[in-house]
């Protein structure tokens, strides 16, 4: 056999290739199987989880995509909206409207009696239920003195009762709804007058204590200015940076130290980004707290390190045969960059933008650093107003104990992983349609 | 044009003393031309481009070693050598593009006409028009074949009106014998043309701009015979107006375009002289090895 020999070997052995490989093929062959299958579970054990991790997701949030309204019938009541009768427009804006739902609420149960009885019927709509109303009379004031049966906002506990989310069996007083409230609630739904309505509200309203009323659309119009900032700012800065570093600036120690500290920038804990956002640009520039503007600066600061890298290894895989054709026809270097370097790469650093842009959009930490994380009902209109951001509103909600809350907090992290999704579809659509390979 | 018998002797002691006693190292310098190291008569009656004691280092790597030369003008000239051997990098020193390399560093003394190339006065941008550049891939910019051939007249300012550009373009490809086959698809990705239009589209690119010399890198290396014969029956035509040089692999393609021959080795320029005398009478060993085959 194939022993090994302390004398010069005189012979190559006799045994065939054949053999010897056949021998060994068995092992091979088994040593390639095991791989397939280390492969194959390790995907289904990562699949496993995202798939949870939707499902829990999306069953816990797509009952807040929902929401239940009361059938009242209401009488808008002259003498309560408009006393005077000159449909003065302050008068009819001011007047009591949480009076006319509450006789509303009177009329549905006439039987009802007592303070703390009546208060408890009168809690089965939101408080929203009144301006819902002085809408209404605002839009159209021919109604003042009609009847009309309009569909009220329930309050959030009777919409998570009518959604199942409240056990009957515990007892009255570790349940938020009360027996009365409980049985004018069945009495309601036998009669057909609650409804689940799609949730407008969400989609409409900034955030809010009660939760039937909260929305995020303060935090999307927050994320949509801080990130309008950070691509304004980063896109321009990081193209121009990568362009510098990778074709105009001399390779020398300077632009290594440079290269370095880039890749270094990448890797900073995005938190650190938020403390230099805090100390330099509202502390001392003096910028507004809580404000669009400082969190598109500081995301800004994080995102271009992303795009800079992006933007050079874009550059690096236009192939050099391009920059030559261009040089040797006598284009100047920014003449070769702009007209034929710079609009292949273009693809790959959107792309890289875009990728770094969706990561800036699910950033929290360093915005917590500069007072985003207030409680603001008002919808941003600019980008000095006090705002919060998608992440962190999904922060602050997942803190709230009512249940309602816990629904909306799965449905924000819904709305901002389709955006994310979105986003990162847009990359790879740029990446497949538009990036060449030679 | 041909070599007078004292050259030739002198030549030939030359070629002797080399293959002798080893060879003196060029040192950075260099400017006694008499006693040059080159076989043959680098020198033309009327040369459009005249090299002396040009030195090329990469670094610390001496990759061309005092090169004197002539190139006539109208001629064909072809750099043969072995891998390595400094043909290519010679070549780009005639329109700067070592510039592109930051290692790279050029000495002595190239002249076009009558002006230094390395000189400050001279902008790379003027000299890349007077010398096109045919590379050895093929390498039409991602637009469209119009587009390629306009580049050139657009960037410099040859035309002011689109009718001019028309006429210019329609004129280049013409003369690179390409306008029949892409008539009818000037708006078509000048990528999908094949290799060998491909060229002859490079090839229209470069005399779209009129330049006054083309260097053409081994343009041949990456297209199949019918499109090799395809170019070289361009080179032979373009000739008339233009200066060519070649850098090439195939000793055939050299001897069959071009009229004369200068042989590389290791950065030194060791033979230059007519082709068919080069190829049919080699008078150092080296060129002689290389011509037979014995390395290349």
């Amino acid at each position: 056999m194939n022993k090994p020999t302390a004398s010069p070997p005189t012979k190559i052995p006799s045994r065939d290739i054949k053999t010897i490989v056949n021998a060994g093929l068995a092992r091979r062959h088994a040593a390639e199987r095991r791989f397939r299958w280390y492969g194959l579970i390790a995907i289904t054990l990562g699949l496993t989880f995202v798939v949870l991790m939707f499902a829990n997701i999306i069953g816990k949030g797509y009952p807040a995509f929902w929401q239940t309204y009361i059938q009242v019938p209401v009488t808008f009541d002259a003498a309560v909206i408009d006393p005077q009768g000159n449909r003065d427009p302050q008068a009819i804006e001011t007047a009591d409207y949480a009076a006319l739902v509450r006789a509303g609420m009177r009329q549905l149960f006439p039987n009802v009696q007592g303070r703390l009885e009546l208060r408890a019927l009168y809690g089965l709509v939101s408080s929203d239920a009144a301006h819902e109303l002085q809408d209404r009379v605002l839009q159209n004031p021919a109604l003042i003195g009609a009847s009309q049966e309009v569909w009220l906002l329930a309050s959030a506990s009777v919409d998570t009762l009518v959604k199942g989310n409240i056990d009957r069996a515990l007892d009255e007083s570790e349940r938020p709804i009360k027996d009365n409230q409980l049985e004018w609630v069945d009495k309601l739904q036998a009669a057909g007058k609650i409804e689940k309505q799609f949730n407008t509200i969400l989609f409409t309203s900034g955030d809010s204590r009660e939760p039937e009323q909260a929305g995020i659309r303060g935090a999307l119009m927050g994320s949509f200015f801080t990130l309008l900032v950070t691509f304004l700012l980063s896109f321009p800065i990081g193209v121009a940076t990568a362009v510098y570093l990778e074709e105009f600036a001399p390779k020398n120690r300077w632009t290594d130290l440079i290269e370095v500290n880039i890749n270094n920038l990448a890797a900073v804990p995005s938190i650190v980004f938020g403390l230099l956002g805090l100390a330099v640009f509202i502390n001392f520039f003096g910028l507004p707290r809580s404000a669009p503007l400082v969190g598109g600066l500081v995301l800004s600061l994080m995102t271009l390190p992303v795009i800079i890298i992006a933007g050079r290894a874009a550059l690096t895989s236009v192939p050099p045969s391009i920059r030559e054709a261009a040089l040797g026809m006598g284009a100047s270097k920014l003449q070769m960059v702009g007209h034929h370097v710079l609009p292949l790469a273009m693809p790959g650093m959107l792309t890289g933008s875009i990728i770094g842009m969706a990561r800036a959009l699910g950033e929290s930490a360093p915005l917590l650093m500069i007072g985003m994380v207030a409680f603001i009902v008002d919808v941003p209109k600019g980008f000095m107003d006090p705002s919060t951001v998608l992440p962190v509103q999904i922060y602050l909600w997942s803190d709230l104990p009512e249940r309602a809350f816990v629904e909306r907090t799965s449905a924000a992290i819904m709305v901002l992983l389709a955006f994310m999704i979105l986003m990162n579809g847009l990359a790879i659509l740029l990446r497949k349609r538009f990036e060449r390979r030679w | 044009m041909s070599t007078t018998a004292i050259e030739t002797k002198v030549a030939l002691d030359q070629a002797l003393d080399l293959n002798t006693a080893p060879r003196k190292q060029s040192s950075v310098e260099v400017t006694d031309y008499d006693n040059r190291q080159t076989v043959g008569k680098i020198t033309v009656d009327n040369p459009k481009m005249t090299c002396r004691g040009v030195n090329v280092y990469y670094g610390e790597k001496h990759a061309i070693k005092n090169v004197g030369l002539d190139i006539g003008a109208n001629e064909v000239i072809a750099f043969i050598g072995p891998s390595g051997c400094g043909k290519s990098t010679f070549l780009r020193c005639l329109n700067r593009m070592n510039d592109t390399i930051p290692i790279c560093r050029v000495t002595g003394q190239l002249r076009l006409d009558h002006d230094d190339i390395y000189d400050k006065s001279i902008d790379v941008v003027q000299l890349r028009a007077r010398v096109g550049m045919v590379f050895q891939k093929p390498n039409p910019f991602p637009k469209s074949i119009y587009e390629n051939v306009a580049y050139g007249p657009r960037i410099h300012g040859m035309v002011n009106t689109k009718a001019e550009l028309d006429d210019l373009v329609r004129e280049s490809l013409e003369r690179a014998g390409l306008i029949k086959e892409v008539e009818k698809r000037m708006d078509e990705p000048g990528t999908s043309l094949s290799g060998g239009q491909q060229q002859r589209l490079c090839i229209a690119r470069a005399i779209a701009v009129n330049p006054e010399v083309i260097l053409m890198d081994e343009p041949c290396s990456a297209l199949d015979p019918i499109a090799t014969a395809k170019i070289e029956e361009l080179i032979d035509e373009l000739r008339e107006n233009y200066t060519i040089i070649i850098v090439t692999h195939s000793m055939q393609q050299a001897a069959r375009v071009s009229q004369r021959t200068a042989y590389f080795h290791l950065g030194d320029l060791i033979e230059v002289g007519e082709t068919d005398q080069i190829f049919t009478n080699p008078k150092h060993k080296l060129t002689e090895d290389y011509i037979t085959g014995r390395f290349g």
